[in-house]
């Protein structure tokens, strides 16, 4: 982030960039205590052995703060907003404030000119090294349905994403599509990973996103080098590794068969499970149920409300969220009784066409006498 | 395709595509029966069609003693997969959330352990019934293509919506379409095969009690 717009997010005092991550820390006043209990959480969070405890708070500590161009597209801001607001103040957002942070619409200071010169300045210095962080959907019906300083999204990112070390795409919409791609898609949005193959891709879905998923990347990233290990849609495997339903609270209720049946009956206040109610927590893979929300007060299921599987893709077109899964989306009572309708019209013609062809038969056949075979 | 879009396909057109084969060709198929018409019977009549034709409906569900005694196992097995079956697709919670979807109303859930053993049960009924039958030398010889095609579209539903509760093997959204479309396989399968016997069963025993009932004989 450049000085002026430190001020803006709150970041106290100035961000030298040869500085390291443990120096930015101690700078804002970030206790040992609460680093290690940071470093604790991320190990336990990406599933690494407890041993990697001091070795992850060395790599983070000497870490150097990267280069990071967040490009915003087709989105609702959502996704930063959940960064950002929900967590204000914790060793998360402190993490973040270590990168450094070069473009980012919503959080910098400069605008217009200067802040496409931001861009393109970190981009010549850091090239082939920057982090990409993208949320919003690119729209390819038209370019001029999005466009930034009169570039469209889809030549800015294809421009921006040419140097990047790695991409990490946040939020449902820049991971799958999202809202701007559920029916009828018309700004025929995609995904980054659409468009862009020939980079190392992080998705990290979600509507938002959980804000410890998305530092968690960074974490690793920062304490590895590496991008952690992705499942087959590209998520990584230590936050997205487990299904909602598998790490439910309720899950002992779906199995004993007990269901809410609306949102205020006995069974919604005794906490039952919600499947009936439409949760899509048996086929959505995220940390909700584990890390929560909102510094691990609760999650939408601990609400009342059931999950809406916004971490998957294409979860607007699910036949909507209040729908159980086993319930068809289209409907089928209507095209069981028109079928029916016509299949019995159908059934009683080829019934007539059998009997006309019986009589014809009939009539058609001849009779042989002894008479007709002795001759 | 990813496995959600998978699975929204077979909850939504994959779903509408079989119910339309299925419901077609089983209506097809029963009016074609019920249009074949009889010849008349010009022998006077003995007793009720109707009566003798209702009771024998029911009084075929159990089997007589000697046919018992001959096929034991498969009589027993075929009883025990064939309620297995009712039970696990009519007693489940998401099941019945689909036919109350479906037919406007629904029924209550046995407890959802009960049905896991039920399905347990079921599926190693059907592999007993296989085995019994194969083991069998003249019924081995009267097994063809579609018995086997028949057996195995019975089993698929059990087996995959076992694994889709339980959650094994594939993530939970492939396994959850994956359940749903053998159950569309069976359902577009019903009409062109044995599998028909579900609707025809009831049309035959009334039938045949019905000879027996203008006869003037038991059935």
């Amino acid at each position: 982030m450049k000085d002026s717009s430190q001020k803006e997010t709150g970041c106290k005092g100035n961000a030298p960039r040869g500085e390291t991550l443990g120096d930015a820390l101690r700078r804002q006043g970030v206790s040992r205590r609460s680093f290690m209990k940071y470093c604790a959480t991320a190990v336990s969070m990406m599933a690494l052995p407890p041993s990697m405890i001091p070795l992850v708070a060395e790599a983070l500590e000497k870490a150097r703060r990267p280069s990071v161009i967040w490009l915003s597209f087709q989105e609702c801001t959502g996704c930063v907003e959940s960064l950002t607001r929900a967590h204000t103040g914790t060793i998360e957002s402190l993490i973040f404030d270590a990168v450094s942070l070069d473009y980012q619409h919503t959080l910098q200071a400069a605008a217009g000119h200067q802040a496409e010169a931001a861009r393109e300045a970190a981009m010549e210095e850091n090239y082939g090294n920057y982090l990409l962080v993208v949320d919003g959907s690119i729209p390819l019906g038209n370019p001029g349905y999005s466009t930034i300083a009169g570039i469209s999204n889809l030549d800015m990112l294809n421009d921006v994403a040419k140097g990047a070390a790695a991409i990490i795409a946040v939020g449902t919409c820049s991971t799958y599509g999202g809202i701007p791609h559920a029916k009828p898609n018309p700004t025929g949005a995609v995904s980054v990973n659409d468009i862009i193959t020939d980079k190392p891709i992080v998705n990290v879905p979600g509507c938002p996103p959980i804000p410890v998923v998305i530092t968690g990347v960074l974490t690793h990233f920062l304490t590895f080098g590496v991008l952690p290990e992705l499942d087959h849609l590209g998520r990584p495997v230590a936050f997205y590794g487990q299904s909602i339903h598998d790490r439910c609270y309720r899950r002992p209720f779906y199995d004993k068969g007990l269901f809410a049946e609306s949102f205020d009956d006995e069974g919604a206040k005794k906490g039952w499970c919600l499947f009936k109610l439409g949760c899509k927590g048996p086929t959505t893979y995220n940390a909700c149920a584990t890390t929560k929300w909102n510094d691990g007060t609760s999650f939408p299921i601990e609400a009342g409300h059931p999950c809406i599987g916004c971490s998957e893709p294409d979860f607007w077109d699910g036949g909507g969220f209040y729908r159980a899964l086993s319930m068809p989306t289209e409907n089928i009572a209507k095209t069981a009784v028109y079928t029916a309708a016509g299949a019995a019209a159908a059934g009683v013609a080829m019934g007539a066409l059998n009997r006309a062809k019986k009589k014809a038969v009939s009539k058609a056949h001849i009779k042989i006498t002894i008479d007709d075979l002795e001759t | 395709m990813t496995e959600i879009e998978l699975l929204s396909w077979a909850r939504g057109p994959g779903l509408q595509i079989a119910t339309v084969i299925f419901v077609a060709g089983v209506v097809i198929r029963i009016f074609e029966i019920l249009m074949l018409g009889r010849k008349a019977n010009l022998a006077e009549a003995k007793g009720s069609e109707m009566l003798s034709g209702l009771k024998t409906v029911f009084s075929r569900t159990i089997p007589d003693r000697s046919t018992f005694k001959r096929s034991s196992i498969t009589i027993t097995a075929g009883y025990i997969f064939h309620l297995g079956l009712f039970i696990t697709f009519f007693l489940y919670t998401p099941h019945i959330l689909l036919i109350k979807d479906v037919i406007g109303f629904g029924w209550p859930a046995l407890p959802t352990p009960l049905i896991d053993a039920f399905a347990v049960v079921t599926i190693i009924t059907l592999l007993v019934v296989l085995v019994n039958r194969l083991s069998n030398k003249s019924m081995r010889f009267l097994t063809g293509f579609e018995d086997i095609l028949t057996w195995l579209l019975t089993l698929l539903p059990l087996l995959t919506g076992y694994l889709a509760f339980h959650r094994i093997g594939f993530t939970a959204p492939t396994l959850l379409a994956m359940h749903i479309l053998s159950v569309e396989v069976l359902l577009i399968v019903f009409p062109f095969t044995k599998l028909m016997h579900a609707f025809t069963l009831f049309l035959a025993r009334w039938y045949n009690g019905a000879i027996a009932g203008y006869k003037g004989v038991a059935s």
